[in-house]
């Protein structure tokens, strides 16, 4: 028996299609898991003890269990409490949940790590919370945490594979079927790496553009 | 007699069970340069640091330009928190220097110059340029606008820091050991930056450990000694004999060093 990448090649729109919808779910969750993660984060500094409380409640509970029993129990235990989804809208978002947990700890300790002078000279210039928030914290930020964020963005890039268990129709299970289908299981395995590895090369890469291009403020302490 | 710029009151400061500042009284006459003096741990800086509103006083009162900072007297003993634009508009008066220079990274020095005059004050960008410009050339770094900060010096930086404070036009400025951090080297340019601002009148309250510069540039010495003021009055007579032996003690820790010469 040898390898044989025909076999696959010839399904090669529907691995397509199967990569675009792999794209999209992983772009959209990690956008909306950014914002919402420094929601999260802002909230938990800014807001009253009690919603700190909670927000660390539910941020523990996502990140201390594992992002597949969070996805079962959304697309199967869901209906029990009248939450219907379709496999795209429950991936969708399961993995925005499951994510916004991470970059909500992320941007935690970004703000943390700010110096305190840098907000105090804000407050000494008669900036106000919401315009030093604006002004000096997210763009301080940003620069602190970027390559945490491209890291978390390339493993949730991979869970993606995971939304194959609730039948989203994504990269691992379209090309995994077609691979069973056509008896050529190890191509298609083959091509799912190089899948998953072209895409993490690429988030890595253009992490490190934005990197440079705000390395010049990078090291700014006396 | 001249009107007081800063007027402290009975002010006491705790931290949790630490009392760092015990009552202390402190008038700072227009237009004059008051270094306050202390071995670390005496509440010189904390002082400076309720001054500027970064710290609020446990109790005692603070006046800025005979107006109350942060808090009115109730009359029954009692204070109450003035609304936050009273207390944004008396903060105003005041312009902060830090050790640490706190600039913002991911501003130039003009961004950080400017920035309070668009984003506070709501002046054009071109308009708050202008100022920044002069403000700059003021501390002699004209030629350092576009620059960010990692892309200067220390002392550039701490310029620079001076310059923001500056363009907010304010009537009392406040340092906070602004030579801590540097070189020996750099400590000159920022000494000779805040001489000249001594000489045109502004008011100044500086934390320092420069006791060459408090005896020559300070019209007024406070030594402050475990969060009381111990000494207050002009450099001849704090510095001139007989001494204080607290006085004394502490300056035989720098004179130790060789480090410091008496004018």
């Amino acid at each position: 028996m040898s390898i044989d990448f025909g076999l696959i090649f010839a399904r090669m729109p529907e691995i397509l299609a199967a990569f675009w919808v792999t794209v999209w779910i992983w772009i959209v969750s990690n956008v909306l898991a950014v914002f919402l993660g420094f929601g999260v984060a802002t909230l938990r500094r800014y807001g009253p003890l009690w919603l700190d409380l909670l927000l660390r409640l539910l941020v523990e509970i996502i990140r201390g269990t594992p992002f597949l029993v969070q996805l079962f129990l959304l697309y199967f235990g869901g209906p029990f409490i009248g939450l219907s989804l379709d496999p795209i809208p429950a991936g969708l978002l399961g993995m925005t949940v499951y994510s916004t947990a991470y970059y909500s700890e992320i941007f935690r300790a970004g703000y943390n790590a700010i110096p305190v002078g840098h907000i105090e000279a804000a407050e000494c210039v008669g900036l106000t919370r919401g315009q030093i928030i604006r002004r000096i914290l997210v763009p301080e930020m940003t620069m602190l945490v970027l390559p945490q964020c491209v890291n978390m963005a390339i493993l949730m890039m991979k869970e993606t594979a995971i939304l194959s268990i609730i039948t989203v129709p994504e990269l691992t299970l379209v090309v995994g079927a077609i691979g069973s289908q056509q008896y050529a299981f190890v191509e298609a395995m083959l091509l799912l790496a190089l899948f998953y590895w072209f895409l993490v090369e690429l988030s890595g890469f253009l992490g490190r553009i934005a990197e440079a291009r705000l390395s010049k403020f990078r090291f700014a302490h006396s | 007699m001249t009107r007081s710029a800063v007027t402290v009151r009975d002010v006491h400061k705790s931290f949790g069970k630490t009392e760092v500042l015990k009552g202390i009284d402190l008038s700072v006459p227009q237009g004059s340069t008051t270094c306050l003096l202390g071995p670390s741990g005496s509440g010189k800086s904390t002082l400076l640091r309720c001054i500027a509103f970064l710290e609020e006083t446990t109790s005692g009162t603070i006046e800025i330009n005979g107006q109350p900072l942060g808090f009115a007297e109730t009359g029954d003993g009692k204070r109450t928190r003035l609304p936050q634009s009273d207390i944004r508009k008396v903060r105003s008066r005041i312009g902060m220097v830090f050790q640490q220079f706190n600039l913002w990274p991911h501003m130039t020095a003009l961004g950080n110059v400017t920035e309070a005059l668009v984003t506070v004050r709501g002046m054009k960008r071109k308009e708050a340029n202008a100022i920044g410009e002069a403000q700059l050339a003021r501390v002699g770094l004209d030629d350092r606008g576009h620059h960010y900060p990692s892309e200067l010096s220390g002392g550039q930086q701490q310029r620079v820091a001076i310059a923001r404070a500056l363009a907010l036009e304010p009537d009392i400025l406040l340092f906070d050991e602004p030579t801590s951090s540097l070189d020996p080297e750099l400590t000159g340019e920022v000494l000779n930056v805040m001489r000249e601002l001594a000489g045109g009148g502004m008011t100044m309250i500086v934390v320092t450990h420069e006791i060459g510069f408090a005896a020559s540039v300070g019209e007024k010495i406070v030594f402050l000694d475990e969060g009381k003021l111990l000494l207050d009055g002009p450099p001849s007579e704090i510095f001139g004999t007989p001494r204080h032996p607290r006085l004394q003690q502490f300056l035989e820790t720098y004179l130790d060093r060789g480090a410091a010469t008496l004018v």
